[in-house]
């Protein structure tokens, strides 16, 4: 390696140079396709037959087609069940959330508020030290929120980090709108209905996208709040694969596909929790990408 | 309080003046304060009440007596805490786990942005960003499924060809001695590609003039890199090793306790799942808050300690 530097030091796009330069294409390339292996593979198993599965090691390919996992998970309908309690948790999260949070971030943002910097502190003291997990849990026993969406919407109401993303954003509004509109008569609240939210839709897209996946994603507090009735899809697939407790069937006849496709099955379920996140994911890594560097500039 | 009184009485106009300003202020702005309210009660009830929830460390809470009217025990659950042998135990295997992320997975991210950075094909750049980018929207529900699918020792496919090849299969997801690196080896598939964006945002800011010069002086691709490239991100990768040695101890539960089975605890169990095992499944909640206190103290002792640390090297610190 050493050597190679010297060599491309004395002549500028020299050998050396460019097998660096496809070396590190190579690198690059292979770590791109290992994320992306294990997808394809547990796509391609959720299509296969279950004899292939079993016999064959590797393939992205199935030589054959079956349907019968979706099927088989479409039957018993735990997994979509799963599905729409994550989807029921993941609306009301965010509604919760962007409430929240824009209604804070806002006089927050004004660098004339009587209190800002109080406040603020009370906020990084909060990111800095917490009370932990047992307490948290007795509060929500005492306030009778647990084994609710709404509970575990409001017990994470604001992601302090995102709040601050949000009122970077409003500071950097222009402060003659602001003014302007104070003089035609309107109050703090009209101002930020009619003027700033419309102004703000970047940063509210990309923080609503913040919060929702992480309410998607989110397993440990679900787990530990809700109640079986209210399972979100990622309790119902680690119940399925990581407990291997297979799918529970709600319904009995199940002659007319015959054994549950055991595999398949779990790799269908796999898909069908993933599916989600990745048709938001154009989204997501549009305005991720910018929410990242807007929390990267500190204010 | 005798010092405040006596400016009132020398200047008691002015004080008067002052809290009128502050009283017109707030009547004028008084939805910027009645926004505020939801904001402010969420805080107080979900992070500042849980916080005097602490004292039940001190004290044997039942839920049945209530927090206010158990009774106080002092240090006792603190002393059976660290007596126990579940201490070491617990605080080997996040340790342990911590370095190693250390080591493996907080470089991966910095080595896989420079790379990314010598790539000269930007069309090549956004086709694998966009992939690499994916795995840190999935959940940890997903990667534990993956991985359980992938290394299984009955039918998972990385057996497959193991035992194709040696006609051995290794438990992987059973023995604790595999534990830590299948943890440490889940974080770099998923969170590598990600944490690339802060590095490239930081590399995005530095003057391509610079490169011109240096080329003009004879400096090859690595050199480049030594003295442009890595000074220019050098803030960046101090700031995240301050967010790092804050979580040494928050070794991520969710991850962690989905990898988890009966075979594998004695590596596997860390702070976090332990402090869950023993407050929320078994109901010892005084002992396991206590627990949870001395990780949440040590956390926040790290994370100051380290941001003063970088501010002494002249770095500009997150606090």
């Amino acid at each position: 390696m050493i050597r190679m530097t010297y060599h491309s030091n004395k002549i500028k796009t020299g050998v050396g140079d460019r097998i660096a330069q496809v070396i590190i294409y190579l690198v690059v390339g292979i770590f791109a396709l290992i994320t992306l292996l294990p997808f394809l593979y547990v796509v391609a198993g959720s299509f296969a037959t279950e004899k292939e599965l079993t016999e064959k090691a590797f393939f992205i390919i199935p030589s054959q087609y079956s349907l019968n996992a979706y099927k088989y998970i479409m039957e018993t309908g735990e997994v979509f069940r799963g599905l729409k309690n994550s989807l029921i948790m993941t609306t009301l999260g965010t509604t919760v959330n962007m409430f929240f949070t824009t209604t804070f971030a806002y006089p927050l943002s004004k660098k004339h508020f009587k209190g800002r910097n109080l406040i603020l502190n009370l906020v990084i003291v909060t990111m800095l030290f917490s009370g932990g997990m047992i307490p948290m849990y007795i509060l929500m026993g005492t306030l009778k929120l647990k084994d609710s969406f709404l509970g575990l919407a409001l017990m994470g109401a604001i992601s302090p980090f995102n709040m601050i993303i949000v009122k970077n954003f409003f500071q950097e509004i222009p402060k003659e709108l602001d003014e302007a509109a104070q003089i035609d008569g309107c109050n703090d609240l009209k101002i930020f209905l009619k003027i700033v939210l419309p102004l703000s839709k970047p940063v509210i897209s990309s923080v609503s996208l913040f919060y929702a996946v992480g309410h998607w994603n989110n397993y440990f507090n679900a787990m530990i709040y809700l109640k079986p009735d209210k399972e979100t899809v990622q309790i119902v697939l680690r119940r399925i694969i990581v407990l291997a407790q297979g799918i529970q069937t709600d319904l009995i006849d199940f002659d007319s596909l015959g054994a549950p496709p055991d595999k398949a099955v779990k790799m269908a379920a796999t898909v069908v929790a993933t599916v989600p996140i990745i048709l938001v994911y154009p989204f997501v890594q549009k305005y991720f990408t910018q929410g990242v560097m807007v929390g990267a500039v500190k204010g | 309080m005798g010092k405040e009184h006596s400016i009132t009485r020398i200047d008691p106009v002015k004080s008067n003046k002052k809290k009128d300003t502050l009283f017109v202020y707030m009547r004028q702005h008084k939805w910027l304060y009645i926004m505020l309210l939801p904001g402010l009660l969420y805080f107080i009830i979900f992070h500042y009440v849980p916080m005097g929830g602490i004292i039940i460390a001190f004290k044997q809470y039942s839920p049945f007596t209530g927090i206010l009217k158990s009774p106080w025990v002092g240090l006792t659950h603190f002393k059976t805490f660290f007596a126990g042998k579940d201490f070491f135990l617990v605080l080997k295997n996040t340790l342990g786990i911590s370095l190693l992320n250390l080591i493996f997975y907080f470089p991966a991210p910095i080595i896989l942005a420079l790379l990314l950075n010598e790539i000269r094909s930007q069309k090549y750049k956004r086709i694998t960003q966009t992939f690499i980018y994916i795995p840190h929207f999935v959940s940890w529900v997903i990667v534990a499924s993956l991985t359980y699918q992938l290394f299984n020792s009955s039918d998972g496919i990385v057996n497959m060809i193991i035992k194709s090849i040696s006609g051995n299969t290794i438990d992987f997801l059973a023995k604790p001695k595999y534990f830590k690196g299948l943890i440490v080896g889940q974080s770099i598939w998923k969170e590598t590609g990600y944490g690339t964006i802060i590095f490239l945002a930081a590399l995005s800011g530095v003057d391509i003039q610079l490169y011109d010069a240096a080329r003009v002086d004879g400096a090859g691709r690595w050199k480049l890199m030594w003295h442009i490239t890595l000074p220019a991100i050098r803030g960046t990768i101090i700031m995240m090793l301050i967010l790092r040695t804050g979580t040494l101890l928050n070794t991520g539960y969710e991850q962690i306790f989905l990898m988890q089975n009966d075979l594998n605890r004695s590596a596997a169990e860390v702070f976090d799942t332990y402090i869950y095992k023993k407050g929320i499944i078994n109901a010892q909640y005084s002992f396991s808050t206590a627990a949870g206190l001395f990780k949440s103290i040590v956390g926040m002792i790290m994370v100051l300690g380290s941001n003063w640390l970088a501010k002494r090297f002249g770095e500009s610190g997150i606090y």
